[in-house]
This record gives structure tokens, sequence and C-alpha cells, in this order.
């Protein structure tokens, strides 16, 4: 039971020294004793392996995602980009944004309500970070089959987590995405997007400056979780049969964020910190040398000094524990009466542990003992970088090859059979089941929320300037072609944002794919990351930063490559927003944009087991196009209702117009089955009164956008050429399948 | 015209409802659940929110807070006090009101949109809606089922205390639909949905809530 | 009749969110003597007659699969006269 100090690395360099079982390759433990020039303690062999891991160093992924940086488009909005916690953009009026994505995938499988909680808590912190209030989150959730038996098991107690962590720090949720397929069997996706708001002076950034400051680490205490495979470490230290018993799963503590938050954010106020930076990920390790490779360079640290809800962990494990509910602050001395003043307010622990220093050394005591002597930059950003093999799946050029063969409904029952079965479908149906478990109202801002094309929330109550926000990916355009997945994502997130008439302004983005071992997974990322860059750089977003989630496959099945894509866009005046719906008779009901043949990939040719064909090709011009005319038509008042077209095409989005306040419409198509059930990318459906047709008219030449005349408004049915639908059979038909299913 | 506002750790509806107090045209205060000073205010909300993470169960550690000490008090000497929500579940377990808040009968966390009808119009908060209006306005809860002994339903009913019931289906299996209750006085209301996230269309179903924070400046000026 | 009693407590090693408010809020009330608190669930059944080794195996698997999370919970089974 000794302690692996640096003395003890000089005096015995020939330890063995477990690091494959810490997952590093030998070249890796190789570089690090390149760096150190000795072999590392244990407790740096502990942070080596957790911050080179794929996780937190991005290893396999950074070769591509520079693209972001490389074809960012020129943004006077971005003030800061990649690289911090989180990105943020300048919305006017003095005000900033920060918004981002992270995936919590394998622990919600584990244990679906702590790991779908403890998702929402990270990224909120994340938020927090940086100097931002958290004022809403979303999630884009994906699963199984909704009749599958694992289904029902994760999916409950994934939307109690989500809701029960974020309702209970009072955070309006509001919107994400519910998505089943069977390649998400064993593997559910769970993303969690949070968004904050602050001042442009109050922004805070990860870094250590300024030597003699002190690193203060407040929040709950550390104990030993998320330290998997670091019981290596400790069963060592210990002796054999010593290691403690370590938990398998992190609980959160959504109480103790909600103080967190409220005394970081009353900390903030009086300006008290030079530096911050969440624990996540990596915990401690991350924590320090990010913040120190991000200032002065140098720091110390007394390890002994971290307050242990389990006095039993070693060293190695404290640096390693992912405990929640944790921030680490770097104060100036004149400022840490005031900030302790203020943790024992919101009765916060809170413990001075160590100091900023000059330097390039980042030291770790434990007892007196120098147990970490590390170039924290090594740690923090110069990890392995690895150019993967990719190539091209086989699958590829043979579902590309296959003709999409679906029964296309003719007569009028076959019509109305069709939509019913459309509307009722897992992936269509009505969410409420969900959402409501999640509070929305709670901070009395939000303007829109699910079933909304975005959320919308308004940042100042005088000026009634908002942020809108909208996730969106579709897998199944991005199996048939990734690149082109990527893009329309990106033009599908960005129409959402339009149609309430807010402007897109920056871009963050969830990749959740499969192993990055297989070439073929590989390939689809990279494809993924060159298609969002690319549309990005075309539709002047810039990505403000993101999340790559991999390994998200049950034995060697890989899921649908998943990019969700996440777009925050601008409103100066939430009041003048447009409406999803329509609650009036009389109005009149266009088309905006084109209809193709576009089955493959829809949810019409999913439901009848077919996945093959081609992906449409984004035309972003187009899309910007469109943008155009939503963002006019709203400061020009001439549209009552907007709402997007996406999965289920024309029938779908009828469909939630007509249910909304419950006015029917009557409709008039040419090509009626195409018409409902085709998914052609860049298209609305607009309500007007008809005093505004010619205006309309001229808007849309202006933006050379196809505008063609669907019907008008009114009745108790949803009227489509000779079929009709009572709007109560409808409905009944959209809003039962999930209580169905999940009771 | 003072309405204080608590805030304990895990409140969430505070700011919500000092934006609906001042709304009603009365200044709000905020007052703070560790200081027993009530900064001469004239009526008091307990706003929603998870006060100590609802944790052992909702309202009961943080009915021992100092500034509860104060309210108690001044209650039961008549100061008009409003519950909402988890505030309504603090007033239950300071005992200023009967019965008890449980979960929710189909045991899941419920935000919707609720009609509600109002039953009584004497308490200095719902003076200005009229009898058997009915309003809509959000509930959002885990544990909004009311439930008590038969003798206090008894009386709830009979002394015309059920201040506000569900209409329609009951969303969480409150006895006899109530939403609201006062006590013998009148001058302690409890209720279960939120008229504070109704006081303007934009960010709220309707503006229907309003009422409660209209009716406490009427009785106070009279 | 006789009653079964499972306790199902979070494990050692698990956070315990309620537990721990409990353990903060008692000296605020004057109660000096808990150095920690951790909070758990009871199940009380009641059977015909004393328990059988075979009913008493029944509700060990019961435990298992339904009265606790086996992720993070632990549970004991007794019998209560």
């Amino acid at each position: 039971m000794s302690l692996d100090t640096v003395a003890q690395a000089i005096a015995h360099p020939d330890t063995a020294q477990p690091f494959k079982e810490l997952g590093l390759k030998p070249d890796e433990y190789a570089r690090i004793k390149e760096i150190l020039k000795r072999r590392p303690t244990s407790s740096e062999l502990a942070m080596y392996s957790v911050m080179w891991s794929e996780h937190c160093s991005y290893k396999s992924s950074k070769v591509h995602l520079k693209q972001f940086g490389e074809k960012a488009p020129k943004s006077d909005a971005l003030l800061v980009g990649i690289g911090e916690n989180a990105g943020v953009v300048d919305v006017g009026q003095g005000y900033a944004v920060t918004f981002k994505i992270e995936s919590h995938n394998h622990p919600s499988f584990v244990e679906p309500y702590q790991g779908a909680a403890t998702g929402v808590g990270g990224i909120v912190r994340d938020i927090l970070t940086m100097g931002a209030r958290p004022i809403a989150v979303m999630d884009p959730l994906r699963f199984g089959p909704a009749d599958a038996p694992d289904t029902r098991r994760v999916l409950p107690g994934i939307i109690a987590g989500v809701g029960g962590y974020g309702n209970c720090l009072g955070l309006p949720n509001i919107g994400g995405e519910v998505v089943f397929d069977e390649t998400y069997i064993g593997n559910p996706l769970v993303n969690a997007l949070c968004v904050g708001v602050m001042r442009h002076s109050d922004i805070k950034l990860a870094k250590a400056a300024g030597a003699g400051n002190l690193v203060v680490l407040y929040g709950a205490k550390t104990g030993g979780d998320g330290i998997g495979g670091v019981s290596v470490l400790a069963s060592e230290t210990f002796g054999d049969g010593g290691s403690t018993k370590r938990p398998s799963v992190q609980v959160g503590d959504p109480f103790v964020e909600k103080v967190l938050i409220e005394c970081s954010l009353e900390i903030f106020a009086e300006d008290l910190v030079v530096g911050i930076q969440d624990l996540g990920g990596a915990g401690l390790s991350c924590a320090t040398s990010e913040l120190a490779s991000g200032g002065s360079g140098g720091m110390k640290v007394q390890l002994d000094k971290v307050p242990l809800r389990d006095p039993s962990l070693s060293p190695e494990e404290i640096l390693m524990s992912e405990s929640q509910e944790r921030m680490c602050a770097i104060v100036e001395p004149s400022k840490i009466d005031r900030f302790l003043e203020i943790c024992k307010k919101w009765d916060v622990t809170v413990t001075v542990i160590g100091e900023v220093t000059d330097g390039n050394h980042l030291e770790i005591t434990w007892n007196g003992e120098l147990i970490v002597d590390v170039p924290p930059r090594t740690v923090a950003h110069d990890g392995p970088v690895y150019n993967r093999p990719l190539a091209q799946p086989e699958y590829i050029d043979r579902v590309n090859a296959e003709k999409i063969s679906v029964p296309m409904p003719k007569s009028s029952s076959e019509i109305k059979a069709a939509l019913l079965k459309l509307v009722s479908a897992p992936n269509m149906a009505d969410k409420s089941w969900v959402t409501a478990q999640y509070d929305k109202y709670v901070q009395g801002n939000t303007i829109q929320a699910q079933p909304d094309d975005s959320g919308m929330v308004r940042i100042d109550e005088k000026t009634h300037l908002g942020v809108a926000i909208a996730t969106d990916a579709n897998a199944n355009w991005s199996y048939l072609n990734p690149y082109q997945g990527a893009k329309l994502a990106l033009a599908e997130a960005a129409r959402n944002i339009a149609t309430a008439g807010a402007r897109p302004l920056a871009v963050t983005n969830c990749l959740n794919f499969g192993s990055p071992e297989d070439p073929g997974v590989m390939w689809q990322f990279a494809e993924s990351v060159r298609g969002l860059a690319d549309g990005c750089l075309e539709m002047g977003l810039p990505v403000t930063g993101g999340n790559v989630s991999f390994y998200n496959q049950t034995g060697d099945v890989a899921i649908l490559p998943t990019p969700v894509i996440g777009v925050l866009g601008v409103i100066d005046d939430v009041r003048t927003r447009t409406p999803m719906s329509f609650d009036k008779a009389g109005l009149d009901l266009y088309l905006l944009g084109t209809t193709h043949a576009d089955l493959a990939g829809s949810e019409w040719a999913f439901l009848h087991g077919q996945r093959g064909g081609n992906a449409p090709v984004a035309d972003l011009q187009n899309e910007m196009n469109l943008i155009e005319v939503l963002l006019a038509g709203r400061s020009e008042k001439i549209f009552t209702a907007a709402h997007d077209l996406s999965q289920g095409g024309l029938a779908m989005t009828l469909t939630e117009m007509v249910l909304r306040y419950m006015v029917g419409a009557t409709i008039t198509l040419s090509d009626v089955a195409n018409d409902l059930l085709s998914e052609s990318p860049g298209r609305v459906v607009v309500a007007i009164d008809s005093s505004q047709s010619e205006a309309l008219s001229a808007l849309c030449k202006k933006y050379k956008t196809p505008l063609s005349k669907l019907g008008t408004t009114g009745g108790d049915s949803l009227i489509i050429n000779e079929t009709k639908v009572s709007l109560q059979e409808l409905k009944i038909a959209h809003t039962s399948t999930f209580p169905k299913l999940f009771g | 015209m003072r309405v204080g506002v608590v805030t304990f750790p895990g409140t969430l509806d505070d700011r919500d409802a000092a934006r609906a107090v001042r709304a009603g045209g009365a200044e709000a205060v905020e007052l703070w659940h560790g200081d027993a000073d009530l900064k001469n205010v004239d009526a008091v909300i307990l706003p929603g929110g998870f006060s100590y993470g609802d944790y052992l169960r909702c309202g009961a550690i943080s009915r021992f807070a100092p500034v509860m000490t104060l309210i108690i008090e001044q209650a039961n000497k008549g100061m008009p006090l409003l519950g909402i929500c988890n505030g309504f579940q603090v007033l239950c377990e300071s005992h200023l009101l009967p019965g008890a808040l449980t979960r929710n009968s189909d045991l899941h966390f419920l935000c919707r949109d609720q009609k509600i009808s109002i039953e009584n119009v004497e308490t200095p908060w719902t003076s200005n809606f009229s009898q058997g209006q009915e309003i809509l306005i959000p509930l959002k809860n885990g544990e909004g089922s009311f439930q008590c002994d038969d003798a206090t339903l008894a009386a709830l009913e009979g002394e015309g205390r059920i201040i506000a019931r569900y209409v329609g289906d009951n969303p969480n299996g409150s006895r006899n639909l109530i939403a609201g209750i006062t006590n013998a006085h009148g001058n302690v209301v409890g209720l279960m949905p939120h008229p504070e996230h109704a006081i303007d269309p934009l960010t709220g179903p309707s503006a229907d809530g309003l009422g409660f924070f209209t009716s406490i400046l009427n009785a106070m000026v009279k | 009749m006789a009653k079964i009693v499972v306790d199902v407590m979070l494990k050692a090693e698990i956070l315990d969110p309620q537990g721990n408010a409990v353990a903060a809020a008692l000296p605020r009330l004057g109660f000096t003597f808990a150095q920690s608190v951790r909070q758990g669930k009871r199940f009380e059944i009641e059977v015909a007659g004393e328990p059988t080794p075979a009913q008493l195996a029944d509700v060990e698997k019961a435990a298992e699969v339904l009265l606790s999370n086996p992720v993070i919970e632990n549970y004991v089974v007794r019998v209560e006269k």
C-alpha cells in the first residue's frame, strides 16, 4: 500500500504499469514516458489515460473536425468559438447566448433514469461555466423499436430522468425529438442541449491566469463515481483485495445543482472569478490540466484537501472521479473571503485546493508528497491524433441502387387509411405523453415549445428579444448518403427556426456514430462532417462547438449515422413570431417549395420496411431563399401561420396544423399520394389572409421560391380532394399511440 | 402594498411569482428562507419548485426554515398567505392547511394547461373572480394529488373552503377534484396549479392567472 | 399470518441525495447526533401461515427483479414474527 510518487517513478523506472488496462496503446504509453523523460506515476498515468481517451481527446475525430474551423464562414456573431466549454454568440442588445449538445448514450442504457438525468446535469454545467444563466433545455432521443421490450425498459426511465433533473433545476424543456429505429436497440441515444444567456461582459473562460491566484473546488463532495477502469490502479495501490467497491452508476442530485447554479451566478455577478471550469468527464484531471494550460501555465494542487464522500478513495481515483455537481474556480486572494461567504449562504461545500503558478508545471501533492508533475498542455491538448482508415461501406452502392416500391394510396378509402397509419406511427405520433412530463413554463419566458417547429424563449422582457433553437437529424437519409444527410439536417434545423421568423445564426452538433475502428463507420463520420462543414459555409452559419459520440453499436451492428444538428436563431420581437398553426377558418393555405418523388428514406418507406434508394440532394441556395421568404413574411406581417415539412411530409404537416387548434382544412392536390407522402426538403406550409395573396406572390417571386395554393382553412375535418377525415378521428389516431405503448 | 415572495434553496418559480405580483400592481419583495425578517410585507407567497429537492417529503424540510416561523405566526394573525404547488405542500406540512399532497395517480410528472373553476371568491386571493368562473392555467407537478380523511373532506366541503376544482378529467387523483383550499379563517390559500405562469398569453395559456394577483391588491387596499 | 419484510437501500457507494438532504436538515433543527443518513424503502408482504422456503425464495427473486434496482440498490429479506 505505497504511494507512487514522482520520486518513486525516478527511483524505480522499470515498475510494470497497467497502461493497457487503462486503454492506452503501447506507443501512447511510450509517448508519455518521452514527455516526462521518466515513467509516469500511477496518478499521472491515470490522468493521461483518461484525457487521451476517445471521449476527452477526440483523437479519431480531430482531423475531420478541423474543417469546421477551416471552412468557417465569416461571422461577426461568434464571440467565443470551438475549444471552450461552449461557443458564444452575439444576439444583439448586449446579450450573448451560449448553447451546446452532448451525448449521454451509454450511461442511459445501463441506468436509464440516472444516465439521462446526469446527461442533463452535465450540459447545464457546461453552459453555466461560460458565465451564462441556463434558460432552457432540449433533448433529442432515439430508441429501438417502440414495441421492443428493452425500449419499454429504457424509454420511461430516460424520459423521467430528463424531466426529473431538468424540472428540478427550473429549466423549461422546449423541444427535442423521439425517434425509433431497430439499430438503436441496446444503444439508445440521449442527447441533451442547453442554452444560456449572459451580458457580453460576463463571458467566462476556462483559464487559470495570475500566479498566486487560488484554485477553488466547490459543489458536491467527491465520490468514486465513474472511475471504472482506474480501479486497476486502485487495487494495485491498495494491495490484493483491498480495493473498495466503486459505483457502476453516477447518481445526480438536481437540488445540489440548482443551488450550485444560483451560487455560481451570484459569484459571477460580483466578478469574483478569473476562470472557471466544471468537472465533467475526467473530473479533476480535466479541470486542472485545462485551466492550467488555458492560463499562466502552472498550478499547484493539494489533492488531500479535496472533500470526499468516500474516504477510501486513492489519489488516482480522486483525480479521475466523475462525481456530479462540482465546479473548479480560479479566484484572486483578495476576493476569496467574499467567494466563501456566498458559498456559505447557499450551503455549498467549498475548499481551496491549490494555487496558480508561473511556469509549465502542474504539480499535485498528496499529504506533502509530489505525485504529479506534468506539463499541463501535454495532458489537455497534446493527446494522440489518429487518421483512421476509412472506406465507403459496401452497402452504399447496393441500397442506392434499390428501387423504392411502396403501396401508393389511390382511392379515397386508401388515402384515409394511409393518413391514419402514418399519423399514428410511433415516429410520427403525438409526443405529449413525453412532453407532459417536462416543465415548459418555468422562468415564464417560453414562447414556443413542442410541438412547435422550434423552441423559443424570450431573453429580455422589455425589448422582447428572443432566441429560437431547433435540433434535427434524419438518420435514414444519412444512412443512404451521409454527406447529403448532414446538409439536409442542417437545412431542416435552420428552416425550423425561420418558420417562426427567427434568423438562423449559429450551429452546434452532436455526432452519434458506431465504432471509429470500422472503416465504413469512419467514412460515414468523415462524410457527415464534410457535409456539415460545407453546408455551414454555404449558409454562412458558424459551428460554435459540438460533441462526438463513437462506439454506439451492439456487437457488430452500428447505429444509423445520426448527426444531430442544432441551429440557434434570433428574433427581435417574440410577440411578432409566426405561429405554427391557425385558429380560424377562411384562411388560404399555400405550399412554399417544390414536391418531387422523394420517398427514399421517408417515413412511408420506413413503415413498409424499405431502407433503400437515394437521399434527396440538398439545395442550400433554395433553402436560403425560402428562409428569406419566411423572415420577410413575418416582418411584413403576411403570414398567419407557417409550419415546416419534414418526416411524414405534407400529410404530417397538415395533420399537426389542423389538430393544434382543432380547425380543419380543405385541400386540393394533383398527385395526392406523392404530394402527401414525399419528403422533399425545402418546403413549408403557410396560412395567410386572402388579402395578403399578392404580397405573398411578390415575396416568393423576389426570392425565387415556388408557390402553390393548397386550399383553405375551416370546418371540423381534414378534407383532401374526395377524402374526408374528421378531426376527432385524426386526433384519436395521432394521440393514442404513446399512451397505448407506454401507459 | 408589499407582497413577499419566499426563496428556499430549490425554489424555482420565485421570479415568476414576483413578476406576477408586479403585473397585479403590487410591489414584490424578496424573502430569503434563512432570514428571520418579513421586511414589513402585507402578504406572502410561497412559490413553486422543489425546495430542498423535495427530498424526504415535499415541503417537509422547508417548513422548518427560519422565515417560516414568522410567516406561520403572521398567518395565524390573519396575514394573507398563498402557497402555489410546492408552496401548497409547505402549507400542508406546516399544518396551516389540512391534508397532504401525494404522488399523482399515474405516477408521472404532469405539465399541461388545466381548466379549473373558482369556487370561493371570499378569500383575499380570489375576490376578483366570479363564483364558478372557469379559468385556464398551467398545472405542473409530480405530487399534486390532494388527500385527506373523510371528516376533513366533509368539513372543507361544508365550510366552502375548497377554493378551486379541476374541470374535466381528474389530472392527478385529487379527492373531489380539489385544486386549492383555504383555512378556516380564509386568509391562507393553497393552490396546486400555477396562476403566475398565466399572466400573459405570450408566455402562458392565458392571462387568467392574473386574477389572483389583482385580488390581493384589492383586498389590501380595502 | 406472517409478514415478510424487504428492506431496499441504495448501495453504500451510490450517492444518496435524499439522505444527504435529511442529514443537512437535522442540525438545523438542533439534532446533532447524525454522522450521516441514508434513506431506503421498506416493503411489508403478508403471507398466509408460516412462510415456506419456496415462498422466501420467490420473495428474493421478486426483490431482485422488481422491488429493487440491482444496478444501484441492495435488498434484505427477513421474516417478522
